[in-house]
């Protein structure tokens, strides 16, 4: 019903993903826009100046997985503003027989696999990441972790495996939001450094700002996806980002917008 | 079952270059054959299942097929959520490989004794289940099946000597095989069961009592049909897993019954009980839980002789 909608945008912007994930978010009267708006500036870069994805189901296509699929809404606007999914299907989002649940389902197009269970992302990845390299691809591998996630032992399974196999082909981003659903990440389970942690398991790792989508984009373009370590880019962000009364606020990371609170954050995004 | 398992996979292996063997730093004495001819298409996901099963699912999305291996229990409980949103929700061709049915990790302990796994993992449509009773079948049934677009789990012996010469191998997926004919009782062995459920109808024959004996190996899809046939000719039919009763194949059984209103008694040999603390052989174990050949024999006259007398 929506294959002849599909348009190629010209722009995958933040402020556009901020603004679909709004709409939408109001819409379906649902939450985790919080998390959804603290990747926006990361799904910005991959989507709109990294990613080599010729098409949805090209075998040599690069892998992106998001990990913390809690965040599928930023996803979907991303996929939108691509051009792989009609933005008139963006208003299906939570509606009944739909393909876009809060979660993001491999039936879809564009999105390479279903996710919603925390810590199982990164072991797809570096699967996938494995298979690369065996099919002699050069294709990549990304994947878009949560900080919180990072309390998942199932993903410390991965990181070994991956730097073992020196899986250079493989980038973690993590959406360092500092926040996690009942708590801020230093009150629920401190992880001392992020860095550190991951150059513990012999990463290559590096911090930078999550919401400047240049310093991103040349940051991975810097990385030596043919030889060496696995990358992972500790992405500092501000949960909620762009929206003054969300940010930093534990309870948008479920709580649905009023029609006043709809009203102040399209402002704000949009005078961003 | 392991030794035949990977020489099969291994010729497989040769003419198909999607073949890749993912062990979670198991199979000693087993693996090492594959390892040794494709080196490259074998992985060490070391004792890590749940990546190990992450992992398989991103290889098979990218067009492999890959075979993981490990001790039942590890195999499929630990990287249980793995599974079910992996290959099962991806509908991806992983392969596990979960070695020691029941209680063949007898004195190992119940940390070791797989008597759930089947009940664990029949509620997914789109997943395949094999539980070969014997190395041949085992061989057999890993031609016929791997390359099926789906997943698969194969509940494997570790006994590399196992065979039922009775069953000269055959294996078809939604099919029972028929070990023995008799009239007087129907034994329904689940896998690596057959050779015990053989042994009772061997001494209840020397009782005067026959029994056909089937083997029920391709748990899922189930064989509906042909336990329906068989079920439908007895009054009385014993069911023998290596397994809880509840959830594996006895659990199947019953519901053939029910649904199709079948005039069957069913009575269901398998594991009821809680771990106590006892180890020890799987002789014992199977003594203990009812299922050795012994043991089953002696329930068979039970109940017949209880038959006869509620008549």
């Amino acid at each position: 019903m929506f294959g002849t909608e599909t348009k190629k945008s010209t722009a995958v912007s933040a402020r556009q993903i901020r603004r679909i994930i709004l709409e939408q978010s109001r819409r379906a009267h649902v939450g985790h826009i919080g998390s959804a708006l603290s990747v926006a500036d990361i799904l910005a870069a991959l989507y709109g100046q990294i990613l080599n994805i010729p098409a949805p189901d090209s075998p040599d296509r690069d892998r992106f997985i998001l990990s913390k699929g809690h965040a599928a809404l930023a996803l979907y606007a991303a996929l939108a503003l691509k051009g792989f999914l009609p933005e008139a299907q963006l208003e299906t989002f939570c509606a009944d027989a739909s393909l876009l649940g809060v979660h993001p389902e491999h039936v879809l197009d564009g999105v390479d696999f279903s996710t919603g269970s925390l810590g199982q992302g990164l072991s797809i990845a570096t699967g996938a990441a494995l298979a690369a390299r065996m099919q002699d691809s050069p294709r990549r591998v990304f994947v878009l972790l949560s900080d919180a996630e990072c309390n998942e032992g199932s993903l410390w399974e991965a990181a070994l495996f991956a730097s073992h196999h020196k899986l250079s082909n493989l980038v973690a981003i993590v959406d360092l939001n500092s926040q996690q659903a009942l708590g801020y990440t230093d009150e629920v389970l401190r992880i001392p450094s992020m860095p550190k942690l991951w150059q513990a398991y012999g990463w290559d790792a590096q911090e930078l700002d999550g919401h400047d989508s240049a310093q991103i984009t040349r940051a991975i373009r810097n990385l030596d996806t043919a030889a060496g370590p696995p990358h992972v880019l500790v992405a500092k962000t501000v949960f909620g980002k762009g929206v003054s009364f969300m940010e930093r606020q534990i309870k948008w990371h479920y709580w649905p917008m009023s029609e006043t609170e709809f009203k102040q954050a399209m402002a704000e995004v949009a005078n961003a | 079952m392991r030794k035949a398992l990977i020489a099969t996979l291994s010729a497989l292996a040769r003419r198909e270059p999607r073949i890749v063997l993912l062990t979670g730093d198991l199979g000693y004495t087993v693996v090492e054959p594959f390892r040794e001819e494709f080196p490259e298409r074998f992985f060490n996901a070391g004792v890590a299942e749940q990546n190990m099963i992450g992992m398989a699912t991103g290889l098979a999305e990218s067009g492999f097929i890959p075979f993981v291996y490990s001790i039942a229990t590890f195999a499929a409980l630990r990287p249980y959520e793995f599974i079910r949103n992996g290959p099962v929700l991806h509908r991806l061709p992983v392969r596990v490989l979960g070695i020691g049915a029941g209680f063949e990790y007898g004195s190992a302990g119940p940390t070791h004794h797989a008597l759930e796994d089947l009940a664990a993992l029949r509620p997914y449509p789109g997943l395949t289940l094999v539980c070969p009773a014997d190395c041949t079948q085992a061989q057999n049934a890993l031609l016929k099946t791997w390359d099926l677009p789906g997943p698969v789990y194969y509940r494997l012996s570790k006994n590399d000597q196992l065979q039922v010469p009775e069953l000269e191998g055959r294996f078809d997926l939604a099919r029972t095989q028929v070990l023995r004919n008799g009239e007087d009782l129907l034994l329904i062995a689940l896998g690596t069961m057959a050779a015990n459920a053989l042994a009772a109808a061997e001494a209840l024959a020397l009782k005067g009592v026959q029994s056909t004996v089937l083997a029920l190996s391709s748990f899922n899809p189930s064989p509906d049909s042909d336990l329906a046939e068989w079920l439908s000719r007895f009054s009385l039919a014993i069911s023998v897993e290596s397994h809880s009763v509840s959830g594996g194949a006895g659990s199947l059984i019953s519901e053939i019954i029910a649904e199709r209103a079948l005039n069957c008694r069913l009575v269901r040999c398998g594991v009821r009980t809680a771990p106590d603390g006892l180890s020890g052989s799987t002789a014992y174990l199977e003594e203990k839980h009812g299922i050795s050949g012994e043991a089953l024999a002696r329930t068979a006259l039970r109940e017949m002789e209880y038959a006869r007398y509620s008549k």
